[in-house]
């Protein structure tokens, strides 16, 4: 189980080809997230992600823990980049080993979906209009203003009604 | 003291990336906090959108806070 945040690019087959714990696997599933050159209302010069060093890594590794104890997994990697990114960029990248297919496809699509839901990263739009942060929440696109969470797939305590 | 952060648009909100706070004897808790917080920036942070975290982990706006904790606030994540 790694995790890395940086600001650098990675390469994905080098990255892959590191881990120690995947001998053995007859599957590697890899999500690789990139920047989009368009948004809702605008096109995107450029993509600002900032993040909460340290806990940033704390929420990576439980999530990694979490999908090891749901799945039949070997090993996973976690990728998730900061800073100022371009349009094409890699953003996030989610690998995981296991014996059979099933396995791998399901803990990854689980480690991306939570991690987009409870690691503190933010991302800030630079358009030709100005910047703008990225806003996702499902509730309020769905007009509820109270008592809705933000974070579908994460434990209970992040839920909250104010 | 208690230790504050400020990430992504509530920092931008705050003006600031951290602020010290004082602990009361008794310690209070993240609501109480964001109450001194909202005092000393002059601006209103509370919404439902608001987050907090303790030590660098999730937690609910009741949970109690001590000296020397780190208390954190901002808006839903957008990573990935």
């Amino acid at each position: 189980m790694v995790v890395k945040v940086q600001e650098e690019d990675f390469d994905v087959s080098a990255e892959c080809a590191g881990m120690a714990e995947s001998k053995g696997a007859g599957a590697l599933v890899t999500f690789v997230g990139t920047v989009r050159d368009y948004s809702d209302a605008s096109d995107i010069l450029s993509l600002d992600i900032e993040h909460y060093p340290g806990m940033t890594e704390k929420e990576l590794e439980r999530v990694s823990r979490e999908a090891a104890q749901q799945y039949d997994i070997l090993d996973s990697l976690i990728i998730h980049r900061y800073g100022s990114l371009q349009p094409e960029d890699n953003i996030v990248l989610v690998a995981v080993w296991s014996r059979h297919r099933a396995a791998a496809f399901d803990a990854c699509r689980f480690l991306i979906d939570v991690l987009k839901s409870s690691a503190p990263f933010w991302k800030k739009e630079m358009t030709p209009q100005g910047s703008r942060w990225v806003t996702d929440c499902p509730g309020c696109r769905a007009g509820s203003r109270e008592g809705h969470s933000h974070a579908p797939h994460a434990a209970p305590h992040l839920l909250h009604s104010r | 003291m208690i230790h504050v952060r400020f990430f992504a648009s509530v920092r931008e909100r705050v003006g600031m990336a951290e602020m010290q706070l004082p602990c009361p004897l008794g310690g209070f808790s993240v609501e109480e906090v964001l109450t001194m917080v909202e005092g000393q920036a002059g601006t209103e942070l509370r919404d439902v959108h608001l987050l907090a975290s303790l030590n660098q982990q999730h937690v609910p706006f009741t949970t109690p806070v001590h000296d020397e904790d780190e208390v954190a606030f901002f808006p839903p994540v957008t990573g990935g």
